[in-house]
């Protein structure tokens, strides 16, 4: 009984993921080809061209929000973690979780105000800005408790061998929950991944190739979001090949993570 | 070699709890010392003040001498120094999970800054022969994680990870509680053999073990130490009435 209802309910939770996958294959998988993933969009009304700049666009902009933003949520986590029984550290926590509830387009704003105003333009690095301030709260809230699970007795382990505190925490706490702090590391990944609304006014989009941090930058979600609602059938074909790359772009990411920190566990070198 | 341990008027707190009155206490070197007493009566707290592991918990407070050999504990060095010339072994066996046994051993001395890999092996070798464990494990010291092995191998891989770093002292709390009757017949057949190198104070809820392993036994109460002498003499002529209460089983 226990068991029928617990495989009933995995069906119901798995079912809608396996829709919108299916969904997407279904209505992008004829339109991915060469020229989609190597060449930059056509002017309006002409058939082919591709999302190239848009995915390098995304790439470019997801490291450097990841570059920010997990080395800021991982270290506020140890902060919390091993530091933060006090007042401060309460703030820390309730910023950290009213920061996560705030709608993303607010978030994008605050980029905007912060990075673009500032450079005079739209760019890849306001885009990743955006981005990393809405990957810290979570981060640093599953650091956190991933390194409160860590047993005490590890920690006095340590101390008991003469080791610092701050080493402990490094190459002891920190390396024993470091498989839970991916997991949290990957979460903030994947979701901010496919965020559109911050970027419209802080990575703004591109029609052309751009590498430079302070320039326009195409990004998958934008490029989705102006083909879908454009009057082409072509570019509607093409949205959904862009949602299904960026579906893949996200689970390749995280499943690469992943198996490198696998190798570097067992391995127990790392 | 081990040296002696001088202890005088040491008092302990928890915030405003008074865990330790008084303790005066002279061990022996190349003895083991053997700490008796009923649960919450101060011995653990009483050995987490040697090594000064007493004072990472919070709100915790020490007041008293302590010397370790020649040294004074508590003035003159840091915690970080002292603790890496007394070797402590827990209540629970805790090696590092994520660690094979090799790192295990080698983290004394790894994450201090040595990185001579010849040395290390050496060391490694010496210390899990000296725990009696190194026939059992020696063909995946690099293989096996320390987490994968069974409770009594990792407590005297707890062991030979404290001796690593070469201590003068090693403390064990209660280090066989957690353990079988064959794994802590090893270990204390072990701590017979580590006598000969060290200094070892040993913390016990079970007073045939104390009887076995230690020639010096104190007993605790209250957090007071009630009575101090040769082993022999606590458990076949005490002085004090408690003493006697104690190990007879009248109560605790």
């Amino acid at each position: 009984m226990a068991t029928t209802f617990a495989v009933s309910t995995v069906v119901i939770v798995l079912t809608p993921l396996v829709a919108i996958f299916g969904y997407l294959v279904y209505k992008g998988v004829g339109s991915v080809n060469w020229a989609f993933l190597t060449q930059t969009p056509k002017p309006p009304g002409e058939l082919g061209g591709g999302m190239a700049n848009a995915i390098a666009g995304s790439v470019l902009i997801l490291s450097i929000g990841s570059l920010l933003g997990v080395p800021l949520g991982i270290g506020a986590g140890i902060y919390l973690a091993e530091f933060g029984r006090n007042r401060f550290g309460d703030l820390v926590r309730f910023v950290s979780d009213v920061l996560n509830g705030v709608p993303s387009i607010v978030i994008g704003i605050v980029a905007y105000a912060l990075v673009v105003l500032r450079q005079k333009h739209f760019s890849a690095l306001a885009g990743g800005v955006a981005l990393a301030i809405m990957m810290v709260p979570t981060i640093t809230r599953t650091t956190e408790e991933m390194l409160l699970l860590v047993p005490n007795v590890l920690r006095e382990a340590a101390y008991g061998l003469g080791v610092p505190r701050w080493r402990t925490t490094l190459s002891i706490t920190l390396r024993t929950a470091t498989s839970g702090i991916i997991t949290g590391v990957m979460l903030a990944f994947a979701r901010v991944a496919g965020e559109t609304a911050p970027l419209l006014f802080t990575a703004f989009g591109n029609q052309f190739w751009n590498w430079r941090l302070d320039q326009p930058t195409a990004a998958l979600p934008l490029q989705i979001f102006t083909y879908a609602i454009s009057p082409y059938d072509d570019w509607h074909r093409q949205a959904w090949a862009g949602a299904l790359v960026l579906i893949i772009l996200i689970v390749s990411a995280v499943a690469a993570v992943r198996i490198v920190v696998r190798r570097g566990t067992l391995g127990g070198v790392a | 070699m081990g040296v002696g341990i001088q202890v005088e008027k040491l008092n302990a707190w928890y915030g405003k709890t008074q865990a330790l009155h008084d303790i005066n206490l002279n061990v022996q070197a190349n003895h083991a010392t053997a700490l008796i007493g009923p649960s919450g009566c101060g011995k653990s707290t009483f050995i987490r003040c040697l090594n000064r592991m007493h004072e990472t918990s919070p709100e915790a407070r020490v007041e008293g001498k302590v010397k370790i050999g020649e040294y004074d504990a508590y003035e003159g060095t840091s915690a970080t120094k002292l603790r890496r010339r007394i070797g402590m072994v827990f209540q629970k066996p805790n090696p590092f999970p994520t660690m094979s046994i090799y790192e295990n051993v080698a983290a004394g001395l790894k994450l201090n800054g040595y990185r001579d890999k010849k040395h290390l092996d050496d060391v490694v070798e010496k210390s899990l022969v000296s725990s009696a464990l190194w026939d059992e494990v020696k063909d995946s010291i690099h293989k096996k994680s320390g987490a994968s092995l069974s409770g009594g191998q990792q407590q005297r891989l707890c062991i030979a990870r404290a001796l690593a770093v070469e201590p003068e002292v090693l403390l064990m709390d209660e280090p066989c509680s957690a353990l079988d009757p064959i794994s802590t017949g090893k270990i204390e057949e072990l701590i017979f053999e580590l006598k000969a190198q060290y200094t070892i104070v040993i913390v016990t809820h079970n007073m045939q073990q104390a009887a076995r392993v230690a020639e010096y036994t104190g007993f605790f109460l209250l957090g007071r130490m009630i009575e101090y002498d040769k082993t022999e003499k606590i458990f076949t002529n005490p002085s004090d009435k408690r003493t006697e209460d104690y190990i007879t089983g009248r109560f605790g």
